[in-house]
């Protein structure tokens, strides 16, 4: 085949694949149709890849094979063995993954053909390698994080912000004059340098609680990446997948930061959760009141609506499956049991979904926010499970508290409260919850899994046998 | 065309992307967003497309090695990113018929 046939060929294989992406991502629409939808970006990858293999410049196939080889197992590794709740740190790693690939072809570009570019082919190559390297950093420290490898609490020194902006600008300034002499190859690996030490800086003030900002904002760079790898080799399947990349991980920092009631600027200079600034009242002027799994299992007996609030506690006690028994239990009496879901529960977004679905809890019990909240006043009791700011009724009537306009799921106004927690500590944003101490609401302290189970047990007691047998 | 003209035909590609991924990722329900984060970083792995030119293009040794590592970065996040987000998927589902038959 002629080059130009084959390259007509190529062109339509990207063509095709990208469709397939398109319509792959809109299936996502709908648990119903997604699984369908993923097959076809599968499909469209594969069209992709064996397109470019197709490609004359490809001479030598040894150096794909390992690579490609290696990646394969890598991934089917990652992929088998990630428990449901590591799911963040997974994300975090593969962007990293992700803009790693990205930033290394765009150095080895760089390296081979460098002097010979034009000047938007530079630029491009310039934000290729820039968001690349930090994305690279960037990642592996909220990957840290998440894994709790390193302190999830904020780190900040004086005069960080200042410190990161002098160094962004180096860093720009420097792609500025490789782009005007692109012989300048000190100047292009210091920027790479800087780049990556960058990515470092920006993560370090930001707390673990505000990494679902974070890994989705990261995400929008890696695409943003594979997207300037697209612009610097002339390709458009990279600029189109990059973009939708870009165009997913964007809009779901914004509602992230939404859910927050805060910017992206405070999430990632702002480092939250730092210093308590709270005018809440002191905790120990308040009294609240602490119950048995017994006295909480009597209330549930007698309840017709239960909403459970799962928060990052389900996660780390893995209580998804004894919540998934105690739902069936309740359910079989005859209870209607919901789950209300706030956008940043959790360490990502949609988090809390995937555990439930995990423990096997139907999609069509989880509702959002903004679905259920009207609802909590007909509840009998909102089961409250490791989840505390996104319920902090402070939020709404204490314009003092560092949360406050922050949109809140209103669990105080169920007949009763139950809240599952370990201790009276505080949340990650170190506020006191002024839920705890209403005098509809009562605490039951210890691990989330063990104090569900011991509610299923109890609860099993105050059954009578014939409606445990139905 | 010109050099110049590819590459502002290059900028409309990518700002019609982007509006079409603005549209489609505003219409994913929040229930779905893990697998929607873990998909369209399966989908951005497209930098294997990348790595394959330059692992495969003949070039210096430095050049093959960074492609090298890149494919192999690229194709974990092809292959995990899209088998991670089917074990996800699978798990979703509406009302069972018998209570507790989880497949």
């Amino acid at each position: 085949m002629s080059h130009s046939v084959l390259n007509t060929l190529i062109g339509l294989t990207y063509f095709v694949a990208s469709l397939l992406f398109i319509f792959g991502l809109r299936s996502l629409g709908s648990p119903r149709t997604a699984r369908r939808g993923m097959h076809m970006a599968e499909l469209g990858m594969v069209l992709a890849i064996v397109g470019t293999l197709l490609n004359h410049e490809v001479i030598s196939f040894t150096w794909i094979v390992v690579g490609g080889a290696i990646g394969t197992v890598l991934g089917i590794i990652i992929a088998v063995w990630t428990p449901m709740t590591a799911m963040p740190q997974r994300t975090a790693l593969s962007h990293a993954f992700g803009a790693l690939a990205a930033s290394l072809v765009g150095i080895a570009h760089f390296y081979e053909k460098g002097a010979s570019m034009n000047t938007i082919e530079l630029v491009a190559l310039g934000f290729e390698v820039m968001f690349g390297s930090l994305t690279v950093t960037g990642s592996l420290m909220a990957f840290g994080k998440l894994q709790e490898w390193l302190p999830g609490r904020p780190v900040t020194y004086k005069g960080q912000n200042v410190f990161n902006v002098g160094l962004f600008f180096t860093i720009a300034g420097l792609a500025i004059y490789v782009i005007i002499d692109p012989t300048a190859a000190t100047a292009f690996y210091v920027m790479v340098g800087l780049a990556t030490l960058f990515g470092v800086l920006l993560v370090l003030p930001i707390g673990a609680a505000d990494m679902p900002v974070v890994i989705a904002l990261l995400n929008s760079y890696a695409g943003l990446a594979a997207s300037a790898t697209g612009f610097a080799l002339g390709n458009n399947i990279l600029i189109i997948a990059g973009a939708l990349d870009g165009a997913s991980g964007l809009i779901l920092s914004i509602i992230m930061s939404k859910a927050m009631n805060r910017s992206i600027t405070n999430v990632l200079f702002g480092a939250f959760g730092k210093a308590p600034e709270s005018t809440a009242k002191s905790a120990a002027t308040l009294t609240y009141r602490s119950a048995t799994p017994d006295e909480a299992a009597s209330i549930l007996d007698t309840a017709e609506r239960v909403v459970v609030v799962p928060g990052y506690g389900m996660a780390v006690s893995q209580a998804q499956h004894a919540v998934k028994k105690l739902t069936e239990l309740l359910e079989r009496k005859g209870t209607d049991v919901r789950f209300a879901i706030h956008p940043v529960a959790g360490r990502m977004p949609g988090h809390m979904n995937v555990l439930l679905a995990e423990a096997g809890v139907d999609y069509d019990k989880l509702f959002d926010m903004d679905q259920i909240n009207d609802d909590f006043e007909r509840t009998d009791v909102a089961i409250i499970i490791g989840a505390n700011d996104v319920v902090n009724p402070a939020a709404r009537s204490d314009p003092g508290s560092p949360i406050f306009g922050m949109p809140i799921l209103n669990a105080d106004k169920a007949r009763s409260v139950m809240v599952l927690k370990r201790s009276m500590s505080p949340g990650f944003a170190g506020i006191d919850n002024e839920l705890f101490y209403k005098p509809n609401t009562m605490m039951v302290f210890g691990d989330a899994a063990k104090t569900v189970d011991a509610l299923v047990t109890e609860l099993k007691e105050l059954t009578p046998a014939a409606a445990r047998s139905a | 065309m010109t050099d110049s003209a590819l590459q502002i035909m290059e900028l409309y590609v990518f700002v019609l992307a982007a509006v079409v991924g603005y549209h489609i990722i505003h219409r994913v329900p929040p229930l779905l967003h893990t697998p929607l984060m873990s998909a369209t970083n399966a989908v951005s792995a497209i930098s294997v497309v990348g790595a394959i030119l330059i692992a495969g293009g003949g070039y210096a040794a430095v050049a093959t090695v960074l492609g090298t590592v890149a494919m192999a970065a690229a194709m974990t996040n092809v292959v995990g990113g899209f088998l991670i987000t089917e074990r996800m998927l699978r798990m979703f589902h509406a009302k069972k018929p018998v209570a507790g038959g989880a497949k």
